[in-house]
């Protein structure tokens, strides 16, 4: 039995055949590739520049149209066709506007298993965590390079242990944890680490949960952001100490708003209170779980209805989302009440397709980024918060605490 | 030495984001950096791209490239006329399509570099090193590992890649 090694090295180890030990530089394959309309186009240029003429395993990628859904752009259409075109050629599997971002829907399918390394030019790859799999983005050019290859190259990061001590309170959910996590982490940079995620309140999150905190992993300035699993577990068993450990005590957190215009910039919602929102986003890829909406919409309803003046835009992330969403009349409900509901995909987030925000628009997004013109103009002020604050807002037209909706 | 450039420092501070570089609402129209290079750090600046020069040297502080991993952020900034950035450090998937595209990506403490300090930045096997000109100061940065130094020397990973055997075992 090999001992002492973080759950990154294990699974480093096995993907490149050798000890992996962090600071090492590993050429691994990975089990899963994922490319979106945001990154392939270019990639497709890389890859026929390295004079690539066929990808070394087709069945370990997946495409996405996931960004610019619908296309806004004869240019953004164009994206499409050609990366349909290199999908035929190569027979490799792609999804179509509307099919759902590429690593949620690699979850929701079960392409993840504990253990594997998935490696994505999207940088929310990162995702895959939550299974324990070792998932991390990088850009086109690696993309292209794991297309031709089938391998990909990675520094084995170090770990920096995550403890989440305590029950995490009602009205306080997986978002707040992680806004929380991004300012404590993220401002002095992660430093190419990978975050364990451990203690009781970890244990205790369903996956949809631990989806939340490994998606901002990399906003948290991390390589990855893994769970433990048993079936990882095993693959280690003893584990060496990690560089650093941070322990946050969940039982005392409150919901958290990030202020523009950095995701660090997250206060308790107590400070935030009263500021103005007229434009509000639920879902994305950070907050766009089957259950991130049925609460969205209780708080919404509890707190009688969309405000005046206030645009609320729903974006599903996936085409299972969306079905689970019209099963139960969820998505129905929220245009009832007055919401837009847009294509599944990535949706507004990153302006990449819209509707999107007028100008000096005062934003609350589940997402997970508010960097300044994010969302496309760079008078819009961006905050981020969860499902429920933002359902909150929606009702009031300004930041309220979600708690006080009972 | 491996590569060796000089220019203008072009001073930013901490955590400048892709989408502050480029915004992503831009590559809906192009992801061609010759036509998206006259709209870098647009939300910031909207004069910046006008005045950079060819062979100017960004500077930042700590966490260079965070966000989105989209590689268009490297590419606009070299067709704007940037030969390397020099950063505290670095987001990772920044600092891989940098090295991957011959954009110089340097770590080391910029707090005492100014706006408009002439830079020499060189990055060889056994160091890197920031020499500021008009300062007569010298900073050691990080060290590249020599697998990045492959990469680096080979034109960045097309070359790297093109016509050869993939990537070299990096176990000796």
């Amino acid at each position: 039995m090999v001992v002492g090694r973080t759950l990154s090295e294990a699974i480093l180890s096995s993907k490149s055949g050798g000890p992996a030990r962090a600071g090492d530089i590993v050429v691994c394959e990975p089990d899963l590739i994922l490319g979106t309309d945001g990154s392939t186009p270019m990639a497709i240029d890389y890859f026929e520049a390295m004079g690539g003429q066929a990808v070394a395993d087709a069945t370990r990628i997946l495409l996405a149209c996931d960004h610019y859904a619908p296309p806004t752009s004869t240019t953004t259409s164009g994206f499409h066709r050609r990366m349909e075109d290199f999908a035929r050629t190569h027979g490799i599997e792609i999804l179509p506007v509307g099919g759902g971002i590429s690593f949620q829907v690699a979850l929701d399918t079960d392409r993840v298993a504990p253990g594997d390394l998935v490696v994505g030019a999207d940088s929310h790859t990162v995702t895959c965590g939550a299974v324990g799999a070792f998932a991390t983005g990088v850009g086109s050019s690696d993309l292209a390079g794991a297309f031709l290859t089938g391998r990909v190259w990675l520094r084995v990061p170090h770990t920096i242990r995550v403890v989440l001590e305590g029950e995490i309170p009602t009205g306080v959910g997986a978002k707040d944890v992680a806004l929380e996590l991004v300012r404590v982490l993220g401002t002095g940079t992660a430093d190419y680490a990978a975050l364990e995620f451990h203690g009781p309140a970890a244990a205790a999150m369903p996956v949809a949960e631990r989806m939340v905190l490994s998606n901002m992993s990399v906003d948290m300035g991390a390589m990855a952001g893994l769970f433990d699993t048993a079936v990882v577990s095993d693959l280690h068993r003893a584990q060496r100490p990690a560089v650093r450990e941070h322990t946050l005590d969940v039982a005392t957190m409150e919901p958290q708003v990030a202020l523009p215009h950095d995701p660090g910039n997250s206060v308790p919602v107590g400070e935030a209170v009263g500021r103005p929102v007229d434009w509000v986003l639920l879902g994305t890829c950070t907050g766009g779980r089957v259950h991130d909406f049925r609460e969205a919409l209780r708080v919404l309803r509890a707190a009688g209805g969309l405000a005046p003046g206030v645009t609320l835009v729903v974006t599903p992330p996936s085409q299972a989302v969306r079905a689970a969403l019209e099963a139960d009349g969820t998505l129905e409900a929220f245009e009832t009440l007055g919401a837009v509901v847009t294509e599944t995909g990535c949706g507004p987030c990153c302006a990449t397709s819209g509707p999107l925000p007028p100008p000096n628009a005062k934003v609350l997004s589940t997402g997970s980024r508010n960097y300044r013109g994010r969302m496309g103009d760079p008078s819009v002020d961006i905050m981020l918060a969860s499902p429920a604050t933002c359902a909150a807002a929606a009702a009031s037209g300004r930041v309220v605490d979600p708690r006080s909706i009972s | 030495m491996s590569r060796s450039v000089e220019g203008k420092a072009r001073r930013f501070g901490h955590r400048v984001s892709t989408d502050t570089i480029i915004s992503s609402s831009r590559k809906r129209e192009s992801i061609d950096p010759h036509l998206l290079k006259a709209f870098i750090f647009e939300s910031v600046d909207p004069r910046f791209a006008a005045s950079v020069t060819r062979g100017d040297i960004l500077v930042a502080g700590r966490a260079f490239g965070c966000g989105s991993a989209m590689e268009v952020a490297v590419t606009v900034l070299q067709a704007a006329g940037f030969s390397a950035v020099v950063a505290e450090d670095f987001s990772r998937s920044y600092l891989r399509n940098a090295v991957n595209n011959g954009l110089l990506p340097v770590e080391c403490d910029t707090s005492s570099i100014e706006e408009g300090d002439q830079l020499r930045v060189d990055v060889g096997r056994e160091s890197v090193r920031v020499v500021n000109v008009t300062q007569k100061r010298v900073l050691e940065a990080r060290a590249w590992p020599p697998f990045l130094l492959d990469i680096l020397e080979a034109g960045g990973l097309v070359n790297y890649l093109r016509d050869g055997d993939g990537f070299a075992n990096t176990r000796s």
